[in-house]
């Protein structure tokens, strides 16, 4: 394997003057104003993480509550907002938020380049994310948190049913974060299009940027039909229209049409990120690139488009014609088949490489034992029959935490491990790592597994309580025994992160010898990533003499590009050079601009209309600020290369 | 069920000793799904006694030992790779492309084909209603309890629905409120109850019996306390119980009952209640005509027996909080009348 030190080819004036236009000086304002994609990424991280904390607390309150028949640990009351705020935090704040956070870590580095397309549109994004989870989480001690479910079904909803601020808080809160995921979506994609290192075609592009560029666009088709939803809910409530009222002709299923047609892309945009952490993973720890790669590519973009036909089997019991049903259900079925071809390529992949057996391989090998388990039932819910006798019950809250524990956590616990060298500089701690997954794999299991069984024996989901007669209050018991197994193993995670922060051996540039190419910058990467960026020759660049060559002695200087913050466009198919491009310096514009959303939002919710009058104002001033034209040369725009 | 929670610790146990545990856990898988087909009395899929649950049982055994299969299959897999290609195995730089397409995509989609047929011909045949001569109850979802009619008897039940065995029964489904959905597990897959319209499903028990049902569709704060139950009986039984629905409720026998009854009628419960033949009338709560002989108070929330019920119309709100029902200022005196006619009215 190529080593990979700070290139030759560069000089010292060069990594001067890199270093003067990309490096951040140490202040308050840097720390509010940064527009670095892999500080905004690692803040993504955090904050997700943090709501992630948040939302399993929520759980373990409610797996306390359900030990015992009839306990009283929590009221009704703050058990459906408990499990709403779980619901919706997970899959809203932490599930989406988490993998956009690698995403903006990587997908830059991964395609070498030096920052997203649009950077200040990224720390915007951020900002936005941050306040809209902040938003909603605040509720939760005033008691007037969402509790209506994470798919809030109408009429439900409406005022007259929720009294209080319970669900003007989801509606505004969803339609805030919404903001947020768009613009990281129109990011990512043009990113991935047109910043991707020159010779970097796209069959060259590593399978993780495949799944989060497909990701984009399935949350750019997909988001416009929950802001919808949302926005008719908000109207519903606040200023007494009627779309969901069906005695005034409103519709209560054109609810649930909407947020599913939303909804369950939505499963996929959470979990196709993560699948492609595992192709980005396999690769290190089988010693091969992963088998199938057209395949796979193929898969992926397969889900992206067959997901939007699936909805109609969240509402299997609604009563729709059957011969809609068939058809629904005919597309939920042949969804699995691109799921089975991944996992049979990665099951080639392994059979047929060498396996290192470190912490991040044995969370993909806990995640394909999860995953095709949830496959099966899920599967399952494609069969109308079948669906209208456990949906609702506790066996589709087994289903979904198989799918999304097994298909998105533990992937993304894979990835912690994997990337945490490259993202803080430090290794983590094998044995503990190794405590914190089998903690974490028994503790899923443990938990989740009884829940198929209790879901059979009639157990409907999301009641604060059961009695004793139906007797489900010994498989109860176990499920919240592995709820506090689960919930060991993962603050066992975060106690490997900090100490690994802390204390942990400084990481090299490649520690695990894998083949994309973050592994040729430094551990942490420097501000600009690549002091010269490649020239990509293969699939696998950090493994390919030629690329490697690329930036050694000899490197071709039209690609250091050290007289600007610049880095360079390249065509969106077959990645030759165009130009290269300016990109924008640090700015406190998007923390503003979020600001002023926030208290947009904020007064819209407490109905101080004229605040809220004033807010738009702020908004549309700071986006006429961001958005003027700078006065500079057209050199210094990088027109004339 | 202690057998079976011992199951799972095993299972679990084992599943923590690398490599080998994989093996055992199927094994283990298999055996907790052999215990869940006869789990005691809860109201279980597996352990269906109507027409609808019996196919859906059938599907669900087709469906899982595929998935068996399909899982041995790939753990046998990741078990030969984690056994055979570690330590100083040769990495391989094939792309072995048929068997992946073979594998993941061709296998699958035989199966899931085969699959999809069956399961198309078990919609079928949940969606095979029963003839317009066929028996209707009427079922209207309330937050958080059930309202049962049937077209033809003047009088209504709540949160129990009493259907002839061996018989095909049309269940209509409105929702005064909010979205809920008709369950029960051993005899029915779901339907919901939508608002604004009105959606039907079918009943047909094979033996008589109890069978538990429970709203499925969350409905607010009580969506926990909205079970029911249907009580499948011989016709004759049916019948006699069908016709006590048409008659006015059963008179006081003793000095007691008939004080309650004053109570009942004269005093808050009727703005809410009705007794049939009383002059009680209120429709928003559950009709009380036979709520003596009903199998729960607050739509299983507490056994129906005298303790209970009086606490219930005391204070409801500690039983079921949030329910529409206030906490009740009745005289400490009279309540024992009050609790004696109510569990006179069978």
């Amino acid at each position: 394997m190529p080593t990979t030190t700070p290139s030759p080819a560069v000089s010292p004036a060069d990594l001067a003057r890199l270093t003067e236009h990309w490096a951040e000086p140490p202040s308050l304002r840097a720390w509010f104003s940064t527009v670095d994609h892999k500080r905004i990424g690692r803040r993504y991280l955090v904050t997700a993480g943090f709501f992630f904390a948040l939302a399993g607390l929520s759980a373990l309150a409610m797996r306390t509550q359900l030990a015992r028949p009839e306990a009283g640990v929590v009221s009704p009351q703050e058990y459906n907002q408990l499990f709403t705020m779980h619901g919706t935090a997970m899959i809203f704040l932490f599930a989406t938020p988490m993998l956009f956070g690698f995403g903006n870590f990587l997908v830059p580095l991964m395609i070498g380049s030096r920052d997203m397309a649009f950077p200040r549109l990224n720390a915007f994004g951020y900002w936005v994310f941050l306040f809209a989870g902040l938003f909603m989480w605040s509720s939760l001690p005033f008691g007037a948190a969402p509790n209506n479910g994470w798919f809030a079904y109408a009429p439900l909803t409406g005022e007259q049913n929720t009294p209080g601020l319970h669900m003007d808080v989801y509606a505004l809160g969803l339609l805030f974060l919404g903001i947020s995921t768009t613009a990281g979506a129109i990011n990512f994609i043009v990113t991935a299009l047109k910043l991707r290192a020159p010779g970097m075609s796209l069959n060259r592009v590593p399978l993780f940027v495949w799944a989060i560029v497909a990701t984009a666009f399935m949350v750019i088709f997909a988001l416009p039909a929950l802001n919808l939803d949302n926005a008719m809910l908000f109207l519903d409530r606040r200023f007494d229209t009627h779309f969901f009222d069906p005695s005034a002709g409103g519709n209560v299923l054109l609810w649930q049409h909407l947020f599913w047609i939303f909804g369950h892309p939505d499963v996929y945009i959470i979990v196709m990120p993560a699948l492609g952490i595992v192709s980005a993973v396999l690769p290190a720890f089988t010693r091969r690139g992963v088998v199938g790669y057209p395949l796979v590519v193929l898969a992926i973009v397969a889900i992206a488009i067959i997901s939007f036909g699936v909805w109609v089997h969240h509402m299997f019991a609604t009563g729709l014609p059957q011969l809609s049903y068939s058809f629904f259900s005919a597309a939920s079925t042949i969804i699995t088949i691109p799921s089975g071809l991944q996992i049979f390529a990665w099951l080639a992949t392994m059979l047929l490489g060498r396996l290192v057996l470190k912490v991040p391989l044995l969370f993909v090998i806990g995640f394909i034992v999860t995953f095709v388990l949830g496959g099966f039932t899920g599967t399952m819910f494609a069969l109308t029959a079948f669906d209208q006798q456990v949906t609702d019950s506790y066996f589709v809250v087994a289903h979904f935490h198989y799918v999304l524990i097994g298909g998105a956590v533990f992937p993304m616990l894979a990835g912690i491990y994997y990337w945490l060298p490259k993202i803080t500089g430090r290794m983590y701690g094998e044995r503990l790592g190794r405590w914190a997954f089998w903690l974490i794999f028994t503790g899923m299991h443990v938990t989740f597994f009884p829940m198929h069984l209790y879901g059979l024996f009639g157990m409907p989901r999301r009641v604060y309580t059961y009695r004793s007669e139906p007797g489900w209050d010994g498989w109860n018991l176990v499920s919240t025994v592995g709820s506090y197994l689960l919930a060991v193993g993962l603050l066992l995670v975060l106690v490997g992160v900090v100490h690994a922060v802390r204390r942990g051996k400084p990481a090299p540039p490649d520690p695990w010898s894998g083949d994309s190419l973050e592994w040729s910058t430094q551990s942490p990467p420097e501000p600009y990533n690549f002091p010269v960026l490649p020239r990509v020759h293969s699939l696998h660049p950090t493994w390919d003499e030629r690329t490697a060559e690329s930036t050694g002695p000899g490197a071709s200087a039209d690609r250091v590009l050290s007289e600007g913050r610049r880095t360079l466009l390249t065509s969106e198919l077959d990645a030759h050079r165009e130009r290269a491009v300016e990109m924008p310096e640090s700015s406190l514009q998007p923390l503003l601009l979020a600001g002023a959303l926030l208290l947009f939002f904020t007064s819209m919710l407490l109905a101080w209309y004229p605040v809220a009058a004033v807010a738009v104002l702020v908004v549309v001033v700071t986006i006429a600020v961001w958005l003027w034209p700078p006065r500079r040369p057209d050199r210094e725009l990088g027109v004339t290369a | 069920m202690e057998t079976t929670a011992d199951l799972t610790v095993s299972a679990v146990r084992d599943t923590r000793r690398r490599g080998r545990s994989r093996r055992s856990l199927p094994i283990a898988l298999f055996g907790l799904l052999l215990l869940a087909g006869c789990a005691g009395d809860s109201p279980s899929a597996l352990n269906p006694a109507g027409t609808g649950s019996a196919r859906v049982a059938g599907l669900w055994w087709l469906l899982f030992w595929i998935s068996m299969a399909v899982f041995v299959e790939v753990m046998a897999l990741l078990i030969w790779a984690l056994v055979f290609r570690r330590g100083t195995a040769r990495v391989r730089h094939g792309q072995p492309l048929r068997f992946v397409t073979i594998a993941g995509a061709g296998l699958p989609l035989v199966i899931l084909v085969a699959v999809y047929g069956v399961g198309l011909r078990d919609l079928a045949a949940l969606g095979d209603g029963p003839g317009p001569e066929a028996p209707t109850v009427e079922v209207t979802g309330h937050k958080w309890w059930w309202e049962v009619r049937y077209p033809g008897a003047s009088g209504a039940t709540a949160n129990e629905i009493h259907i002839p065995v061996g018989e095909q029964v049309r269940v209509r489904l409105r929702t005064a409120d909010v979205l809920h959905s008709f369950w029960v597990p051993q005899l029915m897959p779901k339907t919901d109850l939508i608002a604004g319209e009105t959606r039907e499903t079918w009943l047909r028990a094979e033996r008589a019996g109890s069978y538990r049902g429970q709203c499925a569709e969350y409905c607010g704060t009580q969506h926990a306390h909205m079970a029911f139950l249907v009580v499948a009986q011989p016709r004759a039984d049916y019948d006699a119980w069908l016709a006590r629905l048409d008659a006015p409720a059963r008179e006081p026998g003793t000095d007691a009952e008939r004080r309650g009854r004053q109570a009942f009628v004269q005093g808050t419960c009727s703005a809410c209640h009705a007794v049939r033949g009383t002059g009680a009338e209120g429709r928003v709560g559950p009709d009380l005509s036979n709520v003596g002989s009903r199998w729960s108070i607050g739509a299983g929330a507490v056994p129906n027996d005298a303790g209970h019920l009086g606490g219930w119309i005391a204070n409801s709100q500690t039983a079921k909080p949030g329910n529409a029902m206030p906490p009740q200022p009745i005289d400490a005196a009279r309540l024992p009348d009050l609790i004696a006619y109510l569990r006179s009215l069978e």
